[in-house]
């Protein structure tokens, strides 16, 4: 087990390497760059050439790119330009991780504690109103794009009936004390109740709007899941040992049926907490999914490459943390 | 049993987060300030965080709109107009030559640290501002542009010295005449900061840190005399809270705090007025204007201050040398049209580089008249029928003067291929490779426009056409380009105004009729909306409000 994790380890030190190596050459291939999205209308060949030089701009590639792995073994990443301008990219990423894991972690419990009752209920009354009202929900929820969703949900109860808050994470005439960024958790642990629930109040929508797709999955696996374990053998001799049906459901149907289900939701949890962008964007919640889209369309090239080898290095220890579950769910993996 | 593993876990984090944070206590003040008028606040909805708050080192308008509000200058801008008044100085002569400049200060200001503001602290300033390493040469943009250079290439600096006369006397010592200063000390850039507060913080310890710059302690803790003094910039939320300073000189500020939540997304700017949870945002899409007042909000139009032009690069196509061929793509263009259909209410036809209210503005001259007929028989004439040119527009941005830059472009391309030209398309985002490609001269035609920074003809005309060796209109390719360079130098540097303006009048005339370098097409009024409930607000047409005279919901 320990030798699995470590070589999973490596794999993933080694992808990050690659990747930065491909980030830094096609950030740099791109047209423009900070220095426009800096100087804008006052730029001439003349400054444009000196802010170049001061911020090594003018450097071929590799040496850039090497400058670049030199800083960052020193845990500097550069200063970032757009998102938060001055803080280094690092920081920039550490500030807006908790409001990432807070709306993440939020949208997936929506999905798991509506996807997989709703798929086990589903399964079991194969056919019936509730399994064709669901699976037609499900669909609407991977069908319809998200920010439409996004922007539905907005627009109704936020702007028209006015029910939740529009956007933001909290309101900052509360003036609550931080002490994780996790802002619920923050006002629970300080019993700043009313920024605690704030908080909440400003996760419900971007939440919903984000758990859409990992429900639908979450439910159509488990109602698959479910599907084929009943027909199982074990089930059928568990049957005829005489267990009674609740035994035989929670002990032997949905044990079984779970195992597809924890991937998805591992591999959802890894894409949620790599950045929302298009939910966080219409919502202006201040994350990292709305950090990649600001310093993408400002050409913030610090705060961009930390931001996607960050989200990679996430997805990848999800999967790892995917494969360990697996493993302890499952012993005959660990035996292989 | 998957929910239980979960709930497990996450229960495991928060234990964790509990064990280190357990002595977690909530820090929350008693409130905001008490030195404004009323209990209020004003919150404003920003397009982007703000870089800092040292204006020094500022660029954006994000930051500056922050920055006003607890900065001042020696000369202010009197609310809702350009025009140049008396602030923390009370009043500014200068020796015949225009190069010795002396401001009499007022003697009842304070920083908000409490340290008195006289002619020390001025100078301080200046020396501070003066003395920058080589990332603070870089990042203080603005002092770079009016002053030239720093305290390392004296020769090449306007900024020569400053020296207090008295406690309340600052003498300011420039290398020339030009019509820039004092005028310039309006810019927002150039406030004046306490200078206890930056030794403190170490304010000139910027640094370069990989692609951008990394900014000292005294950028978070700015301190200046202004009404509002600073509270706190939440990053995580993206707000900064300000609050009315106690012992300010002035009138005490209608809101007592005063806050701005960043907000990137434009319709999410709007739908925030429209919950009521921000009193007001910048540049609200024209096409939003009437629905932003059916529903009871006040749109407050500015006056236009600045111009939107097509741009031309005869290094780029040598056809465009000709007059005749710049003649006909002028005459080629329905601008009238333009700004009814496309331009926000309130735009106006341009008649040359620069708006109205800007001193030098020659008010003879009139439009170009929309004439396709003229533009075809001038092309005939230069033997130029059937030209391609190669005409850029930027996309993924939206300036004052240019709200939707691909409609204006769609309309303005179809008037040029009515006449027969071949209009070669080309796009690129703003920050992709836009302006890189306008300032390599990569465009034959393009889009562009500048805002004023502050009430000079200099500011408009001397941007484009001042500096012959690098400038987007390639004016180094006409036989006239150095001459032009020449007396826009010479107009600013006459230190009578009313001398100045006449001579910059006489330019602005030669531009248009005889060189015709770019087109000048339009000036358009930037707004800026407000809640029903918001009160006091004064649009500036350099876009610089200050938000002291403003309260909500009547207090």
């Amino acid at each position: 087990m320990v030798r699995f994790i470590v070589r999973r380890m490596l794999q993933m030190a080694g992808v990050l390497v690659v990747l930065s190596m491909l980030l830094f050459v096609w950030l740099k291939a791109l047209p423009g760059g900070p220095v426009s999205a800096i100087l804008g209308e006052r730029a001439t060949p003349e400054r444009r050439a000196a802010l170049e030089a001061a911020l090594g701009l003018d450097q071929p590639v590799y040496v850039q790119y090497l400058r670049f792995v030199e800083r960052a073994l020193h845990g500097e990443f550069g200063a970032s330009t757009a998102v938060l301008p001055g803080e280094d990219a690092f920081q920039v990423f550490l500030i807006r991780l908790p409001a990432t894991i807070e709306l993440a972690i939020f949208a997936m419990v929506l999905a798991v504690a509506l996807g997989i009752p709703l798929g086990y209920f589903a399964a079991r009354r194969k056919g019936s109103p509730l399994d064709s009202g669901a699976v037609v929900f499900s669909l609407i929820g991977v069908a319809v794009p998200v920010f439409f969703t996004a922007f539905l949900l907005k627009y109704f109860v936020a702007v028209e009936w006015q029910l939740l808050p529009v956007s933001g994470r909290q309101d900052p005439s509360l003036d609550a004390t931080r002490v994780t960024g996790l802002f619920i958790l923050d006002g629970l642990l300080t019993r700043e109740w009313d920024a605690a629930w704030d908080a909440l109040r400003h996760l419900i929508l971007p939440a919903v709007a984000l758990a859409t797709i990992p429900f639908a999955i979450i439910f159509r696996i488990t109602r698959a899941s479910v599907l084929d374990t009943m027909d199982a053998d074990f089930v059928r001799t568990a049957e005829a040992k005489g267990l009674t049906a609740s035994v035989i459901r929670s002990r032997h149907v949905l044990r079984n049926a779970m195992l597809p289900v924890v991937t998805v939701i591992g591999l959802s949890l890894g894409g949620l907490l790599a950045g929302a962008i298009l939910t966080e964007t219409v919502f202006s919640f201040p994350g990292i999914g709305d950090a990649i889209y600001q310093s993408q369309r400002d050409k913030d090239y610090a705060v961009l490459t930390v931001l996607i080898l960050a989200s990679a290095a996430i997805f990848v220890i999800i999967n790892l943390l995917v494969d360990i579950a697996y493993a302890v769910l499952d012993p005959r993996i660990r035996t292989r | 049993m998957r929910t239980v593993r979960k709930l497990a876990s996450m229960a495991a984090v928060g234990a964790l987060a509990l064990t280190t944070v357990s002595c977690a206590e909530s820090e929350r003040g008693d409130g905001g300030g008490e030195g404004g008028g009323g209990e209020s606040t004003f919150t404003f909805g920003a397009a982007g965080a703000p870089e800092m708050f040292d204006p020094l080192y500022a660029t954006d308008g994000e930051t500056f709109r922050v920055t006003r509000q607890m900065f001042q200058g020696l000369l202010g801008i009197e609310p809702g107009t350009a025009e140049v008044v008396p602030e923390l100085a009370t009043e500014w002569t200068s020796n015949e030559e225009g190069t010795e400049w002396t401001f009499t200060l007022r003697d009842d200001v304070t920083f908000h640290d409490g340290e008195p503001f006289n002619a020390e602290a001025v100078c301080a300033n200046f020396e501070r501002m003066y003395d920058q390493n080589e990332a603070g040469q870089v990042a203080a943009e603005y002092w770079g542009y009016v002053m030239g250079s720093f305290a390392n290439d004296p020769d090449n600096s306007l900024y020569q010295g400053c020296e207090a006369a008295d406690e309340f006397e600052a003498v300011v010592t420039i290398s020339r005449s030009t019509s820039g200063f004092p005028t310039m000390l309006t810019l927002a850039s150039l406030a004046m900061q306490s200078p206890a507060a930056m030794e403190a913080g170490d304010a000139n310890g910027i640094a370069t840190q990989g692609e951008g710059f990394s900014f000292p302690d005294y950028a978070q803790n700015p301190v200046g005399t202004g009404p509002y003094q600073f509270v706190e910039y939440d990053q995580a939320v993206g707000t900064v809270s300000l609050e009315a300073y106690d012992d300010f000189w002035g009138d005490a500020p209608a809101s007592s705090d005063l806050t701005f939540r960043v907000i990137p997304d434009e319709s999410t700017r709007r739908q925030e007025l429209e919950a009521g949870s921000i009193d007001g945002y910048d540049l609200p899409n024209p096409a939003d204007w009437s629905g932003l007042e059916e529903s009871g909000n006040s749109v407050e139009v500015r006056d236009p201050f600045n111009i939107f032009y097509l741009g031309l690069n005869p290094e780029a196509n040598p056809q465009l040398k000709d007059l005749k061929v710049r003649q006909a793509l002028y005459h080629a263009l329905d601008r009238e049209q333009l700004v009814q259909t496309q331009l926000p209410e309130g735009a106006e036809v341009a008649t040359q580089f620069m708006p109205s209210t800007v001193s030098g503005y020659a008010s003879s001259l009139e439009p170009y008249a929309y004439d396709p007929d003229q533009a075809r028989q001038l092309l005939q004439e230069a033997g130029a029928e059937g030209m391609t040119l190669t005409f850029a527009y930027p996309t993924e941005v939206s300036r004052p003067y240019m709200p939707d830059p691909q409609q204006l472009y769609e309309a303005l391309r179809t008037n040029l291929e009515d006449v027969g030209i071949n209009v070669d398309v080309k796009t690129a985002s703003w920050n992709g490779g836009y302006l890189d490609n306008v300032t390599a001269g990569k465009y034959d035609a393009y889009l562009l426009g500048w805002t004023g920074d502050y009430d000079s003809a200099f500011n408009f005309v001397g941007t484009f056409f001042g500096n012959l060796k690098e400038n987007d209109f390639g004016t180094k390719a006409y036989p006239w380009g150095q001459q032009l360079a020449d007396d826009l130098q010479a107009a600013d540097a006459v230190v009578d105004e009313d001398e100045r303006g006449a001579a910059f009048e006489e330019i602005n005339a030669q531009i248009m009729e005889e060189y015709l370098p770019g087109l000048p097409i339009s000036h358009s009024p930037p707004a800026l909306v407000v809640g029903p409930d918001v009160e006091g607000v004064i649009p500036s047409p350099l876009t610089a409000e200050e938000f002291s005279t403003v309260s909500v919901g009547g207090q």
